[in-house]
């Protein structure tokens, strides 16, 4: 057969193909436990990391045994209930976001998340210390630039005062947005105050930095320079999250619970 | 002697990115800190070195009408690969690359190789001849990483060298490093000396 006949054209072009798609999918099938694996414990290091109890570091053991002192609940987010019927360990609310049953269309002029679609349930996290709750960590995702961002809000049992943000997927520019990742950057969001007294959610990063003293300072963080976007797209995100179209209704329900002693 | 020249050559005298200026875009791109440079050298190093030796197997099997994108499955299995095995055994590296991995597809000095070399010469030269360009990439991918991180973070390999001020030190961190311009800037500087040292490199005017 000539090198260069249709022939030998076509079954070079099969076989080459073939042997590639059986060594790639080959690969892909055998490792993906070991990365699902990564991943979990990623997702479990960031929100660890944005509610203090671990060093970035730690290492695997230490990640799993500080998360002992986490517990996940299901929270419906619109009566603010908790979802006592399933399991928190196997839901996944990135999944169910895109499950039509399962999700909820966020209205275009309360969507400033920019996420178009929610999960009707969302997981949220406790972490206890001898069984007394002291924070509470909210998964948040929006888009910044170019990708959704992934992460975690902790706020303390006043729910209001922010105590750590981190994020634990985002594609946003390295070096520039990509700096939400910066530990500097994220240590400035513990003590900002995340609503106003009318409990509204107020948190900003602000383009240029924050003019210490003011009435609002409390409320804002410095923003990222070459991140305009990114930031304003974290505004929007940590404010859908915290509103009343978010986790408004479940932070509620938990003041008030607080108040009577229970919960 | 052959193999000699062949691996050594691309360091220096025929350095991918100084003197064939080839594969700039990546190495701007995950230089910030030098962790990540020499994960991204090795990655480059493995691609190259394999898909050349791959291409130069099948070399005269490869009809010339669909030799590029023959080169071109075979390079993208192996970076899909490489890509695959960060993930699984080293991922938080792998997370700071992102698509980098993935865009090693389209780096040109592997796909140059394969087209340039691996397709006229035997499987054996050919992998060292892509395991040296890749090392001649690494050099400057290595070079930009480590300047990178220690004026734009005070680090290397995360570990601190120069005190910032924020912490209480007395170095003042250059944000411009851990910009992509100043892989540029440090290019520059690459080939300046490069060119200083053997003179025959630069173009007559």
């Amino acid at each position: 057969m000539h090198k260069d006949s249709t022939a030998k054209t076509l079954l070079v072009a099969f076989l080459l193909c073939l042997t590639c798609s059986v060594l790639v999918s080959t690969a892909a099938v055998k490792l993906k436990s070991r990365q699902v694996e990564n991943k979990k414990l990623d997702i479990k290091k960031n929100l660890l990391l944005a509610s203090k109890l671990i060093k970035p570091t730690a290492s695997k053991d230490e990640i799993n045994e500080a998360y002992k002192n986490v517990e996940a609940k299901l929270v419906d987010l619109e009566t603010g209930e908790f979802v006592t019927d399933m399991d928190p360990g196997s839901f996944d609310a990135v999944k169910a976001s895109k499950d039509p049953k399962r999700n909820v269309i966020i209205p275009s002029d309360k969507d400033i998340a920019k996420i178009k679609r929610r999960s009707k349930i969302e997981k949220i996290y406790f972490v206890k210390e001898n069984g007394v709750i002291k924070q509470i960590v909210l998964p948040v995702n929006g888009k910044g630039l170019w990708s959704t961002l992934y992460g975690f809000m902790v706020l303390g049992t006043d729910t209001k005062t922010v105590l750590g943000l981190g994020f634990y997927q985002h594609g946003e520019t390295a070096g520039l947005g990509g700096e939400v990742d910066n530990p500097k950057w994220k240590a400035q969001w513990a003590g900002k105050v995340a609503f106003d007294n009318d409990w509204n959610p107020v948190l900003k990063v602000v383009k240029g930095g924050v003019v210490e003293g003011t009435s609002t300072s409390q409320h804002e963080v410095d923003g990222l320079s070459g991140a305009t976007i990114t930031g304003n797209g974290v505004t929007g995100l940590v404010n859908y999250w915290l509103g009343s179209h978010g986790f408004g209704s479940f932070l509620a329900k938990f003041r008030a619970s607080q108040t009577q002693g229970g919960m | 002697m052959k193999i000699k020249e062949t691996l050594f050559n691309p360091l220096f005298k025929d350095n991918p990115i100084a003197l064939q200026i080839l594969g700039i875009c990546s190495a701007l791109a995950v230089t910030t800190k030098l962790e990540t440079s020499l994960v991204m050298s090795a990655a480059v190093v493995a691609v190259c070195g394999f898909s050349n030796l791959f291409v130069s197997i099948i070399r005269n099997h490869i009809p010339s009408s669909i030799r590029i994108i023959a080169q071109m499955i075979v390079i993208a299995s192996l970076v899909i690969l490489t890509d695959q095995i960060l993930k699984a055994f080293l991922y938080d590296v792998a997370k700071g690359l992102s698509v980098y991995i993935s865009l090693i597809i389209t780096n040109c000095i592997v796909m140059g190789r394969t087209e340039g070399f691996a397709m006229k010469n035997g499987p054996f030269i050919s992998f060292v001849d892509g395991i040296g360009n890749g090392l001649g990439y690494s050099i400057v991918l290595i070079f930009v990483g480590f300047f990178r991180e220690l004026f734009g973070s005070g680090t290397l390999m995360g570990y601190k060298v120069l005190p910032l001020v924020a912490d209480g030190g007395w170095y003042q961190p250059n944000g411009m490093a851990l910009l992509s311009p100043s892989a540029f800037f440090l290019i520059g500087f690459f080939i300046w000396g490069l060119r200083t040292w053997k003179k025959d490199q630069v173009e007559t005017e």
